[in-house]
This record gives C-alpha cells, sequence and structure tokens, in this order.
C-alpha cells in the first residue's frame, strides 16, 4: 500500500481552462488526475447530440486532451478518472482507445469502462413497477413530463470506478458518476478502504468536494482578501494529498499562480452546500460540521477528523425533459437619463407584447448596472450614472411567442427613447429549456456494470 | 453601532434547483459568535424580501466559523428555467454581506471593529 496518493483536479466543469489538466500532468508530481465533465443538464446535451450523431454524445475535449498527456501518463503510471463518457460511454472509450493505437502505446494500457447509469430505456417498466421518480424538490408525478423527457441517468458513486481500478485500468471512463466518486474511488483502492469505513469514504468524498470545482479551492473566485491572491493568469489547480487514514493536504503545484488558505478551502467547502451534517453521495453520508482545518505550510491546508455515517438505499436520478422555449434580449441606454430611458424602453416594449397578444408563463426585466444581481437590495443608483443595459427575458411553452419577441428589440432602437446601442450581434436567439428533474431510486434497481479492455 | 457585515465574514453562494445557497464565513473566530446571535434565518428572509420568495433555513458549522443558509424559491425556477442573469445564485453571497447588524460599543471596540 502506498503511504499517500496525489489526486489533481484537471476540469471543474465541461468548458474549464483547456490547459488545466496538461499543466496538473507536467507541472509536478501526481498519481491521478481526475476530471469532472458533467453539469446537472449536460447530459441532456450529449443526449441531443447522439440522435444526431451516433457516434457523439460524450464530452469532445476529452480525446484530444487524451492525446495530449496519454504518453505521459503511461510513462509516469499516472491514473485518469473522468466522467467524460456522457451518454455513450463506449464510443469515448473507443475514440481514446483509437488514440492510445495512434500514439503507438497499444498493449500498454487498458481502459476502464462503467456504464449502468443510463434507465431511460427503462422508464416505463420503473414506472409501472410504481418506482415513482417523484422530483425531489416539488414532490411532482414524473408523469407531468413523461412525454418530454430527454435523458434519464442514476448517480453512480465510487464502487464501480474502484473495480475498474483494481482491474488495472489506467483510464476510468465513466458517464453519470458523482464528481466526488472520481476522486474517492483512488483513495479506496489505493488504501483498500472498507464498503462500511464511512468515516474514511466521508473523508475522500470532501476531498472530492474541495477539488471538483477547480480553481475554486485554490483562488478562483475566492472573496477573502481578493487582491492579494498572486496570479490568477497562470491559476493552480487543485492536488488532494490523501493518507490511508483519511487526512488529507489540499495543495498546488510549486510555482503556479492562485492560493490554498484556510479561507479558500472554507468558501469551497459550503459552496453548493444543503444541510451540512448529511452530504448525502452514494458511498456514504458526510458530516461537514466534523470537518477540522490546519495550516500545513504556503499552500497547504489539512483536513482531518471527518465523520461519515452509512450511506442511504437511495441512488440519485437526474432526468432531463423539454421544458419550453425562452430568449433574453438586451439594448444598451447611456447618459443622461440612462436609467430612466431604459425603464421607459421597457415600458414601452411590454406594450407592445401586451397589443401582439402574446402568452408567457413570465417576462423578466433587469437593468443591469442598476439591480441585475441584487435586486432592491442595490439601493437606487446615481442620477448621472453613465449607462444601464436593459435586460429582458421571456419564458413560453409556445415557440412562436418567444419567436416574435425576439423581434421586438431592435425596433425599440428607432421607436423608444433615444442614447440607445448595443445591438450589434443581431436578434436574441431562441433557446429550448431542457429543464432538471432530481429523483430518487433505490439502489438496488442499479447495477452498474464494468469492462477493462486493453487499448 | 451598525456594522456591515463585510466587515464580520466572506461568503459563497450557489444553487440547488430553485434554492439558493449562502455560506457566509467569519472573517475571524471571534466574530463567528456576533453571526450565531444576529444573522439569523427571519433577518436573512426580511433582507431578501421580494427576492427569496419562499422560507429560508440555517445551519450552523462552528467548526468552520460558518453559517449556511438556504434559500427557497430564489432564483426565478432555478437552473435552465431561470430568466434571471444570475440564475445560479452566485452574488446572493455579497448581496447578504450588505446586512448591517447591531453590534453593542463596548464589544465592537473590544474586537476593534470601533
Amino acid at each position: 500500500m502506498k503511504n499517500r496518493i496525489r489526486i489533481a483536479a484537471g476540469q471543474g466543469f465541461w468548458g474549464d481552462l483547456l490547459d488545466a489538466p496538461v499543466r496538473q500532468v507536467e507541472g509536478g508530481p501526481i498519481d491521478y488526475l481526475m476530471l469532472d465533465y458533467l453539469a446537472e443538464v449536460t447530459m441532456s446535451i450529449m443526449q441531443k447530440q447522439r440522435s444526431r450523431d451516433p457516434n457523439a454524445g460524450y464530452a469532445k475535449d476529452f480525446v484530444p486532451l487524451m492525446k495530449q498527456i496519454l504518453p505521459a501518463c503511461v510513462e509516469r503510471n499516472i491514473r485518469v478518472t473522468a466522467n467524460a463518457g456522457g451518454v455513450n460511454v463506449e464510443g469515448c472509450a473507443d475514440a481514446v482507445r483509437e488514440i492510445a493505437r495512434e500514439l503507438g502505446l497499444a498493449g500498454r494500457l487498458r481502459v476502464g469502462i462503467v456504464t449502468g447509469d443510463d434507465i431511460m430505456p427503462r422508464l416505463d417498466e420503473l414506472l409501472g413497477r410504481e418506482i415513482e421518480l417523484r422530483n425531489m424538490d416539488t414532490g411532482e408525478s414524473l408523469a407531468t413530463v413523461r412525454d418530454r423527457i430527454q435523458s434519464a441517468n442514476a448517480y453512480l458513486g465510487a464502487w464501480p470506478m474502484v473495480e475498474a481500478l483494481n482491474g488495472g485500468a489506467q483510464v476510468v471512463i465513466t458517464g453519470r458518476a458523482t464528481d466526488t466518486g472520481l476522486t474517492l474511488a483512488p483513495m479506496i483502492h489505493e488504501f483498500g478502504w472498507a464498503p462500511d469505513d464511512w468515516d474514511r469514504l466521508a473523508a475522500g468524498t470532501i476531498a472530492g468536494h474541495i477539488i471538483e470545482c477547480g480553481a475554486q479551492a485554490s483562488g478562483g473566485n475566492c472573496q477573502y482578501d481578493w487582491r492579494s491572491i498572486p496570479d490568477l493568469a497562470d491559476v493552480g489547480f487543485p492536488i488532494a494529498d490523501a493518507a490511508p487514514d483519511g487526512t488529507f493536504v489540499i495543495t498546488k503545484h510549486e510555482g503556479t499562480g492562485g492560493c490554498v488558505t484556510i479561507p479558500s478551502i472554507k468558501e469551497q467547502l459550503v459552496y453548493e452546500m444543503g444541510d451540512p451534517h448529511e452530504y448525502i453521495t452514494p458511498d456514504c453520508v458526510a458530516d461537514f460540521t466534523t470537518i477540522q482545518l490546519e495550516d500545513a505550510g504556503p499552500n497547504r491546508v489539512c483536513v482531518y477528523g471527518v465523520k461519515g455515517r452509512p450511506a442511504t438505499e437511495f441512488l440519485k436520478v437526474s432526468i432531463s425533459y423539454s421544458a419550453g422555449f425562452k430568449a433574453i434580449g438586451t439594448l444598451v441606454y447611456s447618459w443622461p437619463d440612462a436609467y430612466e430611458k431604459a425603464q421607459v424602453g421597457a415600458k414601452i416594449l411590454r406594450a407592445r407584447l401586451d397589443r401582439l397578444g402574446l402568452q408567457f408563463d413570465e417576462v423578466l426585466t433587469e437593468f443591469v448596472g442598476v439591480n441585475a444581481t441584487h435586486g432592491a437590495l442595490a439601493g437606487d443608483p446615481p442620477k448621472d450614472i453613465p449607462e444601464v443595459q436593459l435586460r429582458v427575458g421571456v419564458r413560453s411553452e409556445n415557440r412562436s411567442a418567444v419567436e416574435r419577441f425576439t423581434k421586438e428589440i431592435a425596433p425599440l432602437i428607432l421607436t423608444g427613447p433615444p442614447g440607445v446601442t448595443g445591438f450589434a450581434g443581431g436578434r436574441p436567439k431562441v433557446e429550448e429549456i431542457v429543464a432538471y428533474w432530481p429523483a430518487l431510486i433505490p439502489k438496488e434497481e442499479i447495477r452498474p456494470k464494468v469492462q477493462v479492455i486493453e487499448a | 453601532m451598525q456594522i456591515q457585515l463585510t466587515k464580520l465574514a466572506h461568503a459563497r453562494s450557489g444553487d440547488k434547483g430553485d434554492t439558493a445557497n449562502v455560506g457566509l464565513i467569519a472573517l475571524r473566530d471571534e466574530f463567528y459568535p456576533i453571526l450565531v446571535r444576529e444573522v439569523t434565518a427571519e433577518r436573512v428572509k426580511q433582507h431578501f424580501q421580494g427576492i427569496c420568495k419562499g422560507s429560508v433555513e440555517r445551519f450552523e458549522l462552528a467548526n468552520l466559523g460558518a453559517l449556511n443558509f438556504l434559500l427557497h424559491e430564489s432564483l426565478g425556477g432555478g437552473g435552465t428555467l431561470s430568466l434571471m442573469t444570475d440564475a445560479q445564485g452566485k452574488t446572493f453571497s455579497t448581496a447578504l454581506l450588505r446586512m448591517k447588524i447591531e453590534v453593542a460599543d463596548k464589544e465592537a471596540r473590544s474586537l476593534d471593529l470601533g
């Protein structure tokens, strides 16, 4: 058993800094690279891509990234855990194996493939057996959106990934797996933690929570004394340096920008937190009120004392469904009387929408520069405010109403208050809304499948 | 005296559906009891009137010197349904830091806040 392992975060979301994983591999010693690609609605985007092209449906960026780093990973035995597979895990794995062969690495690595999260084909069967998949937030029955569902996936935890690592996988590719599992799995694999070692599983889960948003733990988006955070242009992504007893140190590579400090870690710990006593994952329930932090030198924070409890009998399911259309239009009004002009412009627009008899589920008017982020808490703007952006959004089940709205913005320039500009981008786009439906499913309904294949 | 939370805490916020969460973290350990005493769920609900349309829940994390608030029904439906600029509630953190709380002059002086 190793004494310590270093797990590096390379992507906080699909679209994060492209070079970050490369820099994690090249910037210093690491044992594992974890890459989180899946936000809540990413699966539905991938589902759409796959319906147009059966070879698509996974995080495309992952394949060129592998091309760049795979030789170094094989050379130095850095193993990768990534939920890059989206709705086409096999397709993603095939692409990675092909890259490996192109690089002359055939026979030198194995790819682990974790599937079984996709319950889309089983929905009617599940609903027929009164597994209701009610909305966790609203309690609504799934039947209300059944005909509009685009994807349905259970969140798998760390254990299927552990099986792939035990089978010798250099790169483990999953579909809908928890972001915390990507970090926890290497610890379980290396340190041989038991499935009921709740405190250690909770510790690994918390390590995962800290690094899963990438640089948001190492100085990015950090409020605490933000001016003093050095060289964010060259920000170092976080690394969890973990020990078998469940303690770990969060750090980053030498010579990189950003910072790992107790305040930067605290900010990430509270990010997207619910009830801190119960951070529920497929692997355990972690208690955030037991976490202890200690300064362990420059850019090193030690985390210890974590307590956990047994996992629940359920897995979370993320379902995406089509929920109508929206569009957002903007115009900029300049000094003098910028705010007043923007308000008059908004009124004229609303009167025209009313006269056209357009039905919307919601119309939202915001004045960027005045109240778009803090609402009434921001107070009155200065009288001589140099400019205000009028931002109007509409949402409707009816696409043509939203379409018509997009044609009513530009005319305001020649038919409304003066001093207006900012329409170079053309008409706003109508966007289909793919909404998120969180639900629970009994664990025994989901059978993860793990394959480990030579490249 | 009135003290704005910017002097006492830093914060980060995020979303879960239509619920915004704000983690409020004491800048110094000595400030945490003041936050516990003054920044109640009721005060936060009142502070966010017109923005938070549901209830406010508060959780204490003495180990981190932090409070976690859940502001239900605050994000215009949340996620992709929301039309808001800040559909993910990222700026609720600084919106909370605008709050002013009452601290006795003597206590404020003893904590170098005077």
